[in-house]
């Protein structure tokens, strides 16, 4: 049935062309694709040219292809009426193909701009629909459907009588009831109201609250007359409102998780070191920035050796990123911090000092302007719910990253005998030292994987913030918030902070609005630190004492 | 030990040769000081570093073609540093101790502010080159960027258009500061007017410095889907930019079904951004980069001349904007009024300022108005180009006369002079 119907469609299509080509040699030009009136209304003023562009997309063809690609590449030109296409090769008349005597510099070329280019796109999917390619079908369907025209009415219902594909069939009856809805019959109004019951689009409920409007006061007041198309469409509404608020919520739960997963990824590495050595470290952010830096040198170098590889360089950033990072926290360990254990008034002001000079040497060596970096192909785009509410494909991987370093976080600290060490150094320090651990190797061991987790962390938001030399100062704050409210020394309790404060903003966010969220997220911290200093875990035990 | 000492002495001649050298500096008074303020580290760094440069280009322009009454031009180039009172103090320093005939810096509104009485005090003159909220007019400053008239209205209306797409709702977004929000009080006045309904205007803020966007960008999913075409307006400053435009992108939001207009949005700002989702996005400036004029060449060539010879980072794709052209033009169009006025006299310059005219990279004359300190300025309205340029759509015929004082603002009227 389906390849039956394909090719009765391929042999429709050639004896429609046959014909054209037939009459063409008869002289009954006006037959062709494309129509004349479609061209010369693209020559005419702006309205004209949007409505010939539709033209062009109903009539379809090899030529109305060639004419929409020259538009859209902005190589299609008027003079004195006519439409010519500006090749490489000389000037081409667009409606014969046939190459002219025209002065280039006297033809006006046609600007495209959003509304064109809109109007392009829909004749595109509209050309698309008669495509051998169900999945091209689809994509057409779906570009349709957003902003379907009365115009394409008849071309929906060509479609539908030879469509085969469910998913393109579905889209296409949504795309033609939305048309229908404004039909005057009221049996076609209502078999299209109730068609789209299937939607998921606020565009459609929207159509549909608005036929259950009233104008004023008594029967004749409903925007739609008839009874029947009225049930139709209280029902259908009710089926998209259930659909629309699972996929709002699903949108709302996902967005707090991001900003979870990013903070968590923020503050792991600090939570390593001020937990572990209880060095306040200042430079955590600029540690982030150098991270997001690697990663900007990575892709450079893929952009320049290996630009065939260009999509997987942030895999190959992922280490990068994470030594040079863990080399800059040995430098800073081994040269600064480790003259000023036990006296953390220095340490802040010293590490205070060092994240200036980083940001300066990233500025000076970089430029201050913010870096270009692109997201990898399969970064890019999202998963679309209903509703128009779209989860993007980069901050679903980080959700996932975030969860593999926590990981091997917490693998390393539990399973290997580096991470029982970090345990012995962070519970006693003096006693470690006594049964033979060398708790200054330790020291430097731990902030290196502090840094390097930060390094990490910065990777991981070069692919949706900003990278700059100042990037690390925008996280410093949050990454101690997370560290603070989690309790210090806890891994456990930097993700529950991370996770519960990227769910309470974000929520906090859609009832009062950015500025407002940020502030009631600061004094529900302040509140909460005077209640429970020690954050919401504590560390328990003889050692919690000092 | 033998090379350590004669490193010595080698410092101790230069410094002497240097401390030789210092009088005849200043015994020439063949210099006409100039000053520059801009930040050259913190936040606003990213913005202003080529404004610095832009002024120091155009003075060895000045000076290599005879500089002015016949004296050279040097420049004395601070840093305020983001800092705003920090500004004011750098403001007194230039005029007061190093006595320069003019200063050109500031970019940020709350920067200007804090200046602003500094000039009045000491009687200086400032160029101040960046778009802003207008509601202001000193005798001491000469904006030589866009009033809102010249930007954001234009932008407006030409969203309201047939050839904009017939927006009929409207996101306001902006940081939360004194330029967007003063920007939206007119716009908001402007769309009454025009009778676009309280409920079809979504106004909204975020912090300095605002990094997630996901919750603005389904808010404005939500307000576009009721069925009117929508467009937004962003007023969002400084990096903020970027994440929400690869928000924007990754959320799927095109420019052909929701176009968002910037108006602190240009070729500087989007070399940090993979500028392939943005396409068709829209800027308002009263200069593009990508204008084909012979003015705008040179001015292009000169300035990526310039930048290659005195090692700005990333030389190579260094891009000139608005506000840069507006330092170039006021730098010139000062140079033209002192040697109207025959002498670096503020009060003389600034009557010698008013009508001034200059040829700019924008391809129109521009002029300084006879009463209100604002320049004639053409309006541009460009869409973003995959190279991270902009394709004009829509140009005015001839520049406009600067309304700083809004007539959508109650209370303005008949305030239009000094």
């Amino acid at each position: 049935m389906n390849r039956k119907s394909r090719s009765f469609l391929r042999a429709a299509r050639r004896i429609r062309l046959a014909a054209a080509a037939c009459l063409a040699c008869l002289g009954l030009s006006a037959q062709a694709a494309p129509t004349p009136g479609a061209l010369t209304g693209l020559a005419g003023d702006f309205s004209s040219r949007v409505a010939a562009i539709e033209a062009l997309g109903i009539d379809g063809g090899d030529d109305a292809s060639r004419v929409l690609d020259a538009l859209e590449a902005g190589k299609l030109g008027v003079w004195k009426d006519q439409v010519y296409i500006l090749g490489d090769q000389g000037i081409f008349d667009a409606a014969s193909g046939e190459k002219t005597q025209v002065d280039p510099v006297t033809v006006e070329t046609i600007t495209v701009n959003n509304r064109i280019r809109r109007a392009l796109s829909s004749a595109r999917a509209a050309i698309a629909l008669t495509s051998g390619n169900p999945a091209e079908r689809l994509a057409a369907a779906n570009t349709l459907n957003e902003s379907p025209s009365s115009a394409l009415l008849p071309l929906f219902g060509r479609a539908l009588a030879t469509e085969s594909d469910e998913a393109v069939r579905a889209m296409l009856v949504l795309a033609a009831a939305r048309i229908k809805l404004t039909d005057a019959d009221p049996a076609v109004r209502r078999q299209a109201a109730q068609d789209l019951g299937a939607a998921s689009d606020a565009a459609v409920r929207n159509l549909l609250a608005g036929l259950l409007a009233k104008t004023g006061e008594g029967a004749a007041a409903w925007v739609e007359p008839d009874v029947g198309v009225r049930e139709a469409a209280a029902a259908s509404l009710r089926a998209i409102d259930r659909r629309i608020a699972l996929a709002e919520t699903t949108g709302a739960v996902f967005t707090g998780l991001s900003l979870g997963s990013i903070l968590l990824l923020a503050a792991l590495g600090l939570a390593i070191t001020y937990g572990v050595m209880g060095v306040i470290n200042m430079a955590h952010g600029e540690l982030l920035m150098i991270g997001a830096y690697a990663t900007f040198v990575v892709q450079n170098v893929f952009r320049q050796y290996f630009p065939e590889w260009l999509d997987a360089y942030i895999i190959a950033a992922i280490p990068v990123a994470f030594l040079a990072a863990a080399l800059t926290g040995v430098a800073m360990e081994r040269l600064v911090l480790r003259h000023l254990y036990g006296r953390p008034l220095e340490s802040l002001l010293a590490t205070w000092g060092l994240s200036l000079v980083l940001i300066q040497a990233a500025r000076v060596t970089f430029g201050p302007q913010n870096l270009e970096l692109a997201n990898p192909g399969w970064m890019s785009g999202g998963i679309s719910l209903a509703a128009g509410v779209v989860l993007p494909f980069n901050r679903i991987v980080i959700v996932f990253f975030a969860a593999l370093v926590l990981l091997l976080i917490w693998l390393t600290m539990q399973k290997t005998r580096l991470g029982m060490f970090v345990r012995a150094v962070t519970q006693n320090r003096a006693m470690a030292g006594c049964v033979g651990v060398p708790t200054a190797r330790v020291d430097t061991l731990a902030f290196a994987i502090g840094a390097g987790v930060a390094g990490l962390g910065g990777a991981a938001l070069s692919q949706i913030a900003n990278v700059g030399p100042a990037m690390g100062q925008g996280y410093i704050v949050d990454a101690f918030m997370v560290v603070v409210l989690g309790g210090v020394g806890q891994l456990a309790g930097a993700v529950w902070a991370a996770l519960g404060l990227g769910i309470v903003s974000k929520f906090l966010e859609g009832l009062a609005g950015a500025v407002i969220a940020k502030i009631l997220v600061l004094i529900f911290i302040i509140i909460f630190i005077q209640k429970r200093p020690q954050g919401i875990f504590a560390l328990k035990g003889r050692f919690a004492d000092d | 030990m033998q090379s350590r000492r004669s490193f010595i002495k080698v410092c101790i001649l230069s410094a002497s040769i240097a401390a030789m050298g210092a009088p005849s500096g200043a015994l020439a008074a063949d210099t006409i000081k100039v000053g520059v303020l801009h930040s050259l580290s913190g936040t606003m760094a990213i913005s202003e570093t080529a404004l610095k440069n832009t002024a120091l280009m155009t003075i060895e322009e000045i000076n290599a073609s005879g500089g002015v009454l016949g004296k050279k031009l040097e420049p004395v180039v601070v840093d305020p540093a983001s800092d705003w009172p920090l500004f004011a103090e750098k403001a007194r320093q230039l005029i007061a101790q190093d006595k320069v005939a003019a200063v050109f810096g500031c970019w940020t509104s709350v920067s200007r502010k804090s200046v602003n009485p500094v000039f009045k005090e000491l009687n200086g003159l400032l160029f101040y080159p960046v778009q802003y909220e207008g509601e202001e007019l000193e005798k001491n400053v000469f904006y030589t960027g866009a009033a809102p008239n010249q930007q954001a209205i234009p932008a407006v209306e030409y969203l309201m258009s047939e050839e904009g797409g017939g927006a009929k709702r409207f996101v306001l977004l902006g940081t939360d500061y004194v330029y967007p929000r003063t920007t939206n009080k007119i716009l908001r006045a402007f769309l009454k007017n025009k009778g676009v309904a309280e409920a079809d205007i979504l106004e909204t803020y975020t912090p300095f410095g605002h990094s997630d966007y996901q919750t603005i960008i389904a808010d404005i999913k939500k307000f576009a889907s009721a069925g009117k075409k929508t467009a937004v307006i962003s007023t969002i400053n400084g990096d903020s930019n970027v994440p929400f435009y690869k928000e924007l992108g990754n959320a799927g939001l095109k420019a052909t079904d929701v176009p968002v207009v910037a108006f602190s949005v240009g070729e500087e700002e989007l070399r940090g951004v993979d500028t392939k989702p943005l396409l068709g996005h829209l800027a308002s400036w009263n200069y593009f980069m990508s204008l084909k004029n012979s003015q705008n060449e040179t001015f292009i060539g000169k300035y990526k001349a310039w930048a290659k010879k005195n090692g700005v980072p990333n030389a190579d794709t260094v891009v000139t904007n608005d506000p840069m052209e507006a330092t170039y033009v006021g730098l010139h169009i000062w140079k033209q009024a002192v040697e109207k006025a025959g002498s670096t006299d503020t009060d003389k310059v600034i009557a010698a300022l008013s009508g001034q005219t200059f040829k700019s990279p924008s391809g129109f004359t521009l002029t300084m108005d006879k009463t209100n300190h604002h320049l004639h300025k053409p309006v541009f309205i460009g869409e973003v180009r995959a190279d991270g340029q902009f394709d004009v759509v829509w140009k005015t015929k001839a520049p406009i006369r600067a309304q700083p004082w809004s007539p959508f603002i109650p209370g303005n009227e008949g305030k239009q002079g000094l």
